[in-house]
């Protein structure tokens, strides 16, 4: 290969004008950079929720004393989750509409599990802001679609809990969960 | 300062003139660590440690602002919540480990950045004042790494707080309420503990205020080099970039194989079993010693065992504080003219008596409190002292330096007449 010598600066220049000093810059250069990003993994990882938040990701609810018209609120990954045993009047209601009319088209089919359409689970956090809907219990405000209402900013959610007024955008979430026994529900 | 000869920011992209109006953020990184800033052309690698010191504490600070996301400051969580980080965090376990290992490396650092500057008696004018800020830092840096090794509230870090604290306790008339007081209670507990993670977090940042400081004075007269001969030309030097960006950039390399092997292979070989017992204000650790980097002066305030004058108790604080302060008065001890060790043959074989001093003092402090290891403390912070107070100013009346070369260019080159610096070494990068 043939090379000139540069004596003041005792480089070696290759004849494509390649100096050896440039590929060891980018050398240098790229693996101090990949390091450098590689290190910034477990900076942004850390903030993720840590192997203790993960594990409690599932929620077991015996539903055995559920009556129909009956609610309970249980907790999953920290947020409330509403559990409904729907009457024969509310499933009537929820029925009786069109999910082509509504803001986000769901049956309640959609949302209930084959075999136990009665049983309606729900997270209780408004899909507007986060606010917690009344409904759920006893004596609370139902909304006029008598399910649940949000008192943050009026929404109103059907008895299938589908959004029908006010700001929210979306039903309240159904999360993923199995029925485990007839009257044993695990949620996540 | 800058050299007459120092390049000139010239931005020539509209973006970058811009900004060179506005805030000349640019102009100032280009001065300090850029073309712009001329630095002698024979540092060693001795003067790597000053950036390596500023990377340990960039990585000190990132990594204890993301610890303190996890870690919880009550004497009640403590410790359940360092184990939370080591076994559930994502990467928490890489995390705490990088910090605490941190530590020990940028006190690693700082130790051959002060030799360095014994060596090259970096402290002499016009420097004083980089040399002041400096022992300041280092004071700083005692006070975060014990504090911080209070955090986990394990066994050393209770018994750590409670023995550091009784030092205050040895002052007479306001010892006893002074620790009282610094505590915020009879023993270490939770007001210690909340207290000591807030100084903890702040110090830092008052370290990275006094750092630039020190590189401002630094950028005063420039650094000094081996040969300890003041820049004369501008064939004794190059800038800043390209050449000591690769040289420090390699330093960092080098650095960092080190502490990543301790990192990932032995990240518990530097600290003490005993801190994964939580705290137990009732029962002691038989054998309780600092963290390694404390130890010389530990084994100072341990060297005194008999009341003279004074309690036992007082001299061992008082000579472990004075062994510190006494960095201080350097500048004005060392009397020779004539700056670098390499020129000063006497200077240089007591130079190396005292590392070896410091070595046995470091020794000596992770040793337990029995003789023969009290004696031989005694005998070395006698030594010790003996050094810096007398050899040192007696040293410049007896010694004949060795010829100094007339510059660094002639000390690199063998003459001044010799340097192609001007239209050579400047284009190349
Ligand atoms: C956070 C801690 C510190 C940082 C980030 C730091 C940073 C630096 C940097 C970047 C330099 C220039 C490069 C070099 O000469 O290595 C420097 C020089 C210097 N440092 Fe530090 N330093 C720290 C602590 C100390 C301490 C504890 C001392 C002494 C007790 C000290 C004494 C000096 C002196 C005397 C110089 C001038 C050396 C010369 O020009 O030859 N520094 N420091
Ligand atoms: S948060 Fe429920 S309506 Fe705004």
């Amino acid at each position: 290969m043939a090379t000139t010598t540069d004596t003041a600066n005792s480089e070696v220049v290759a004849e494509d004008g390649v100096r050896r000093r440039d590929f060891i810059e980018i050398a240098a250069v790229s693996v101090a950079a990949t390091g450098g990003l590689i290190t910034i993994l477990p900076l942004v990882s850390q903030m993720a929720p840590s192997k203790d938040v993960l594990a409690e990701s599932t929620t077991e609810l015996d539903i055995s004393a559920l009556e129909p018209g009956q609610s309970i609120k249980a907790v999953f990954r920290k947020q409330p989750v509403f559990v409904r045993n729907l009457t024969p009047a509310e499933i009537d209601a929820a029925n009786a509409v069109d999910p082509g009319d509504l803001r986000d088209s769901q049956s309640l089919a959609d949302r209930t599990i084959e075999g136990h359409e009665n049983i309606l689970v729900v997270m209780g956090v408004c899909t507007h802001l986060g606010c917690v809907p009344l409904g759920a219990a006893e004596g609370e405000n139902k909304g006029e679609f008598g399910g649940y209402f949000c008192p943050c900013h009026g929404s109103h959610y059907d008895t299938a809990a589908r959004i029908r007024k006010g700001p929210a955008p979306s039903n309240l979430e159904v999360p993923d969960y199995s029925f485990t026994s007839d009257t044993t529900i695990v949620i996540g | 300062m800058s050299f007459p000869w120092a390049k000139q920011y010239e931005p020539t992209n509209p973006v970058m003139k811009f900004m060179d109006e506005k805030l000349p953020l640019p102009r100032l990184v280009y001065n300090a660590v850029g073309a712009g800033y001329p630095v002698p052309r024979n540092l060693s690698y001795m003067w790597n440690f000053g950036v390596l010191a500023g990377f340990c504490l960039v990585l000190q600070i990132v990594t204890g602002v993301v610890l303190a996301m996890h870690y919880a400051a009550n004497s009640g969580v403590a410790f359940d919540s360092i184990e939370h980080i080591m076994r559930d965090v994502n990467w928490g376990w890489a995390i705490r480990y990088a910090h605490a290992n941190g530590a020990s490396a940028f006190f690693a650092v700082i130790y051959l950045h002060i030799f360095r500057g014994f060596y090259y008696s970096s402290y002499k004018a016009p420097r004083e004042m980089i040399w002041l800020l400096g022992v300041v830092i280092y004071l700083l840096m005692m006070a975060t790494g014990f504090m911080g090794y209070v955090l986990p509230w394990g066994q050393m870090s209770f018994w750590g707080a409670k023995v550091i604290t009784g030092l205050f306790g040895a002052i007479p008339v306001v010892g006893e309420p002074l620790q009282v007081w610094l505590l915020g209670g009879y023993a270490p507990d939770n007001a210690a503990l909340n207290r000591f993670f807030s100084l903890h977090f702040m110090l830092p940042f008052v370290i990275a205020g006094v750092v630039i400081l020190h590189i401002w004075a630094l950028h005063i007269p420039g650094s000094s080099n081996p040969t300890g001969v003041e820049v004369k030309s501008e064939s004794d030097t190059v800038p800043f970039h390209p050449y000591y960006t690769a040289k420090d950039g390699f330093g960092l390399g080098v650095f960092l194989l080190i502490y990543c092997a301790f990192l990932f292979f032995m990240p518990n070989a530097l600290g003490h079993p005993d801190n994964y017992i939580p705290a137990n204000p009732l029962s002691t650790p038989a054998h309780i010693v600092p963290e390694w980097y404390y130890w010389p002066f530990y084994a100072i305030l341990r060297a005194f065992t008999f009341d003279f004058i004074l309690p036992a108790k007082l001299w061992g604080v008082l000579a472990m504080f004075a062994a510190i302060l006494v960095w201080f008065f350097l500048p004005w001890l060392d009397k020779s003219p004539v700056r670098s060790g390499n020129y000063r043959p006497l200077f240089r074989k007591f130079f190396w008596v005292l590392v070896a001093d410091m070595a046995l003092l470091f020794y000596l402090g992770g040793a337990p409190a029995e003789e023969p290891y009290v004696m031989i403390s005694q005998i070395a912070t006698a030594y010790y002292f003996l050094h810096f107070l007398v050899i040192l100013p007696l040293l410049s009346s007896f010694e004949r330096p060795d010829p100094l070369p007339f510059s660094i260019t002639e000390a690199v080159l063998g003459s001044d007449d010799k340097a192609a610096l001007k239209d050579g070494a400047g284009s190349a990068a």
